[in-house]
């Protein structure tokens, strides 16, 4: 199936990447040319193959008591931000 | 006495034990090679000063006889590792300046083991590419050249700067990371051994994700044994990450120099690729015979799905890396672009801040997991790869190894793949197999193209079983017994 | 404010189980006749543990912003989730209570979507594969009959973190001391048919969580909240196109929002309009719903299996161990009540409505006469409370006290009537009821000797009235009592005085 500059634009836009008029016909491109060639999987029978999702699906899922060990740590949380006011991060105006 | 930087890393343990030169020289030594050969462009980060200081502690300790595994080694950390304190970016704009409040658990063992961290190597962004050249921190170039021509080659990647750092002499020993073959092929192509342990073997908490089902941390040295020294250190059970195993470790160590007789080597014909350099097939023939020489037995095996591989990881990967790094946004750590409303902020951010090749897998993840087309390719892909995996499972039910060339070709000159996309994701075809399976796999450098650049022949076995790829790898090590190295000059 | 975008149980396209019902009385009435409601909720409930889903953050409510906020929770690089077991097993007390099937295995899957309070750009959440699946729900309806719901399935997932619009005019503000907190999303089939039905499934819904202490069921504090799906239909026809409300935080609003959103889609409908399926925000000022969004943008949150996490395995023992040890539930609690405590049906169904209530009921009621404990509790008491806007955990009055209360007229140590005057009291002093009559001397006269001194004065005074009673007027009898009573200060037992008299004017 070829990608076209319609589903590109879509896909970027969940990705919220910004993607340019001219980069829009490239990726297209190129993405059809990525999902053209991986369509080969469809020349492998998979009925009744179950999917497999990690190496280790066999192994149980290992869990943590309910207890509090974590999370005083606020300076550390914001370290990093580019912009903080009284211990929030801020971001621009969400507007809905 | 050989230069310090010329050393393995038994025989820097060794010479540092018998008080033969210090960790503080050793160290030395290893900052004025990093310097002498920066044109390399192999770190990110150089942490000289702090390394000097963990080499003078490292020495104190020593002389207090409070010794670790790895006591005093000067080894390079890929900078995909967050280290506390230090900048750590997976080669990306969008990292840029990131340092991170926290160590990841790979480092902190082995810094607990008493190595000098030297700094942080480059690699493809978010560890994604084959060639170093997707770092926003500019290109790795491979300290080998061809004989025929002056130009400079990449590493591989993603982890090109620990391979280039390994194989110039940067640093003793050097961690990577492993999605696709991100360890095995630079390795290949830098003269050096790569190991990727089975998935599982070394904790991802701290390592920056590029898909979380297939990443794996694993060391690239000079020599197997060395590669067991280091995986001893990097490996063990993570309570932090519910993937990590708690399968016993057994010493990596002691399978060095032990004999491979009667041991069943398996032969997949499947790895006869079309395109695949026919020296490097030669070479492969050539590892067969001195398999069979120790005493192996070669067994020709089926994989035959393993042209499917390298399409199922191509959604597979991109899928997850789709996900994981949804949380670049710029709202609470790394880049934030302009914008006028907060849906330009995001779109900017991470336009601005991922790199081409991030951008078009993230974007190939976005789709195939989008309504409509998740059955037909993720879904799809997760049933070859089990498929896959259960080929292998099959396989190993007649034989104790696999020998596969690691790389169909030997390293390329920069941007000689740029116009083809599909062409570089072929670096992986013989890679990709292991990873979706997730088992361990070695390359081990073993022998030289007519041109003069190093070629690596892959060993894997079952998961979990390092004992028999150890085994394995160090007797075709010995008998390859590859000595060529990288003809550097400044 | 906490989105939960999309609809992970409730997308049956109208494929859900029909309810028919013989009674006209839910019908919202338009010009074009009768229209039927169509309801279903998703509830989202806060897990009552200590710490948050996926790291060892702490869940209280109320800290400063940002300082319950782990690593994990604020999505930094290279970090990994790991669940927390007491989610897991409140998740299982939860399905076992509303009688649900549990799932031997099930998946957390990654919900892709871009909000500044999601810091991971993903909801760790449950999509095909949910902890809990198909159970039931008996609610109790305004006319005493009572009518199972269906729950289509619960599933463990993270809350987001806080977005607040209104410190800065440019800016929103984020606190991540949420981000992970661990929710169960508890999916109604499309079975509730008015407002008031909503209104009855979520009270039930809030008892029996508390009951299991698996959520506080405190709307205000946000650990319980509802989204609607409402839609309308002509009865015995094919469900019409839903809209859903997010986020309401109390019941009335509830009731509110869907009262107000099937007026409108009726309105709408039979003005030859159709319905947008769309999601909408109740106003609570106003009392309306309106439409969430500007541009209806295409949501597609590529749900996968989280590749961090590995399917979550449950053991027979595991299920067995938290089956025994759960509590009795309202609807066993009734029963019992009404066996064998004889309680009546309707003071039955008060008690157990709120954990709390059955529990001071219980403990008021160890050892004393049930029913007497009962209808003290629904009739003063409960008087009492309402009267002063307080709830059962703020009476002043301690169970005990009420036990002690009504063994005291059992015994015959007071009255009935002098029981109301020291319950009053007890609630304004505190005291205990035997030491309030004590102080008071509210004891009833029981003596045989003073009563009949008593008696037989009123009788010597009281020639007339002898003589109607002994001409065949029984009822004069109560002149000699109230005199008596009276005499006493009303503190003789009434049951003696009357036997007494009976006697007396035989003679
Ligand atoms: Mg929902
Ligand atoms: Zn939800």
């Amino acid at each position: 199936m070829s990608v076209d500059k319609s589903t590109v634009s879509r896909i970027a836009q969940l990705a919220r990447i910004k993607v340019s008029e001219e980069d829009l016909e490239v990726l297209a491109d190129e993405l059809s040319k990525i999902v053209g060639w991986v369509e080969q999987l469809d020349e492998v029978n998979t009925e009744g193959v179950p999917p497999m999702s990690s190496t280790v699906e066999n192994i149980i899922l290992r869990q943590r008591d309910d207890v509090v060990t974590d999370g005083d740590c606020k300076s550390d949380i914001l370290e990093n931000a580019s912009q903080t006011d009284r211990g929030y991060f801020v971001v621009p105006k969400v507007i809905e | 006495m050989t230069e310090l930087t010329d050393l393995t890393v038994a025989e820097a343990q060794d010479g540092l034990a018998k008080g033969e030169f210090s960790s503080k020289e050793l160290t030395e030594a290893h900052i004025l090679s990093m310097e002498k050969f920066r044109g390399l462009n192999a770190f990110i980060t150089e942490t000289p000063e702090r390394a000097l200081e963990d080499a003078e502690a490292s020495d104190k300790r020593r002389a207090n006889n409070e010794t670790g595994p790895l006591e005093g080694l000067p080894i390079a950390i890929k900078d995909l590792f967050c280290t506390k304190g230090i900048q750590s970016t997976a080669s990306s704009k969008m990292l840029k300046g990131f340092i991170p409040t926290y160590e990841s658990t790979v480092t902190s063992n082995m810094k607990a083991d008493g190595i000098v961290m030297l700094g942080k190597t480059n690699l493809d962004e978010f560890a994604m590419g084959s060639s170093n050249e997707t770092s926003y921190f500019g290109p790795v170039v491979n300290p080998w050249k061809r004989l025929s021509d002056e130009r400079p080659l990449v590493p591989g990647g993603s982890s090109g700067g620990s391979a280039a750092a390994v194989g110039a002499r940067l640093c003793l020993a050097a961690t990577g990371t492993d999605t696709g073959g991100s360890i095995r092929q630079p390795a290949a192509f830098c003269g050096v051994v790569g190991m990727k342990p089975t998935y599982g073997r070394c904790s991802r908490w701290g390592v920056v994700a590029f898909a979380s089902s297939l990443d794996q941390a694993g060391p690239i040295t000079r020599t197997v044994r060395d590669a067991a020294i280091i995986l001893q250190s990097m490996a063990g059970l993570d309570l932090k990450d519910t993937t990590s195993s708690d399968v016993p470790i057994p010493n990596f160590q002691s399978l060095i120099g032990q004999d491979i007789k009667g041991l069943k080597i398996g032969v997949p014909r499947e790895y006869k690729i079309d395109g695949t350099d026919p020296e490097i097939l030669d070479l492969w023939e050539q590892g067969i015979r001195w398999l069979k020489d120790a005493g192996a037995e070669a067994v020709e095996i089926s994989l035959p799905r393993t042209k499917y591989a390298l399409p199922a990881y191509y959604i597979i990967a991109p899928a997850e890396a789709s996900s994981n790094l949804a949380r670049y946004d710029g709202l609470r750590y790394g880049l934030r672009a302009e914008g006028k409303s907060l849906a330009e902020v995001y779109e900017n951010t991470r336009a601005a801040g991922f790199g081409s090749e991030v951008r078009r897998r993230i974007l190939m993840g976005t789709y195939v997991l989008s309504a409509g087309y998740y059955d037909a390719y993720y879904l799809k892909a997760q049933k070859v790869r089990k498929l896959i995996s259960e080929e292998f499972a099959t396989a190993f039910e007649q034989v104790d190894a696999i020998l596969t060339p690691s790389v169909p070709s030997a390293a390329f000159a920069h941007e000689e793949k740029d116009d083809d996309l599909l062409g570089m994701y072929l670096n992986d075809v013989m890679t990709v197999p292991a990873s979706l399976a997730g088992l361990p796999g070695i390359s081990v450098p073993a022998g030289l193209s007519s041109d003069g650049l190093p070629l690596g022949l892959q060993i894997i076995t079952k998961a979990f079983d390092e004992e028999t790829l150890f085994r394995v790898a160090d007797v075709l090590e010995q008998s390859a017994s590859f000595e060529a190295r990288p003809d550097l000059r400044v | 404010m906490y989105v939960c975008f999309a609809d992970t149980g409730c997308d049956d396209g109208g494929q859900g189980r029909r309810v028919t019902l013989n009674d006209t009385s839910n019908m919202v009435e338009g010009r074009s006749g009768d229209w039927e409601v169509v309801i279903g909720l998703e509830v989202h409930a806060q897990v009552i543990a200590n710490a948050k889903l996926f790291s060892g953050a702490n869940t209280s409510f109320g800290a400063e912003p940002n300082e319950q906020v782990s690593l994990i929770d604020a999505a930094m690089p290279g970090m990994l989730p790991v669940i927390n077991k007491k989610a897991i097993e409140q998740a299982v007390r939860t399905g076992l209570g509303i009688k649900a099937q549990i799932n031997r295995v099930s998946v957390f899957d990654r919900k892709n979507y871009f909000y500044p309070d999601l810091p991971q750009g993903y909801q760790i959440s449950q999509f095909s594969d949910p902890i809990v699946g198909k159970g039931e729900i008996l609610i109790e309806l305004e006319n005493g009959q009572s009518r199972t719901v269906g729950i289509t399935r619960i599933h463990l997932e993270q809350d987001a973190g806080k977005s607040i619009h209104d410190m800065d005019p440019a800016s929103t503000y984020v606190d991540l001391n949420r981000s992970g907190v661990p929710l169960m999303e508890i999916v109604s089939e499309p079975d509730l048919r008015s407002a008031s039905e909503a209104a009855a499934y979520l009270s039930k819904l809030r008892a029996i969580l508390r009951y299991l202490g698996t959520c506080d069921g405190n709307m205000e504090q946000g650990s319980l909240r509802c989204d609607a799906n409402v839609s309308v239909r002509k009865p015995g026809k094919e469900l019409g196109t839903r809209c859903e409300i997010k986020n309401v935080n109390s019941i009335r609003y509830v009731s509110q929002a869907i009262e107000y959103e099937a007026r409108r889609q009726v309105e709408i409908i039979e003005g030859g309009g159709t319905i947008k399926q769309e999601t909408r925000l109740f106003d609570s000022n106003k009392g309306v719903t309106r439409s969430m969004r500007s541009k209806e943008e295409a949501h597609d949150y590529r749900y996968f299996p989280d590749p961090d996490l590995l399917p979550v395995h449950l053991s027979e023992e595991f299920i067995d161990e938290i089956r025994s040890n759960l509590p009795e539930l309202p609807d066993e609690k009734k029963r019992r009540f009404i066996n064998d405590l004889e309680l009546s049906e309707y003071d039955a169904g008060v008690l157990v409505a709120e954990r709390a209530i059955a529990e001071f009921f219980e403990e008021a009621a160890k050892g004393r006469d049930a029913k007497a404990v009962a209808s003290w509790i629904t009739g003063d008491l409960f008087g009492h409370l309402n009267k002063e806007g307080l709830d059962i955990l703020d009476c002043p009055v301690l169970p005990s006290q009420i036990g002690a209360l009504v063994g005291l007229i059992s015994d015959g140590t007071i009255s009935g009537r002098t029981a109301r005057d020291v319950f009053s009291e007890m609630w304004s002093s505190r005291k205990d009821p035997a030491k309030i009559v004590e102080e008071k001397g509210l004891k009833q006269v029981s003596d045989l000797t003073a009563l009949e001194s008593a008696i037989d004065e009123v009788i010597a005074a009281g020639s007339a009235q002898v003589a109607q009673f002994k001409s065949g007027n029984e009822k004069v009898i109560g002149w000699f009592v109230g005199q008596v009573m009276q005499a006493t200060k009303g503190q003789a037992n009434p049951k003696m005085v009357n036997e007494i008299l009976r006697e007396k004017l035989k003679e």
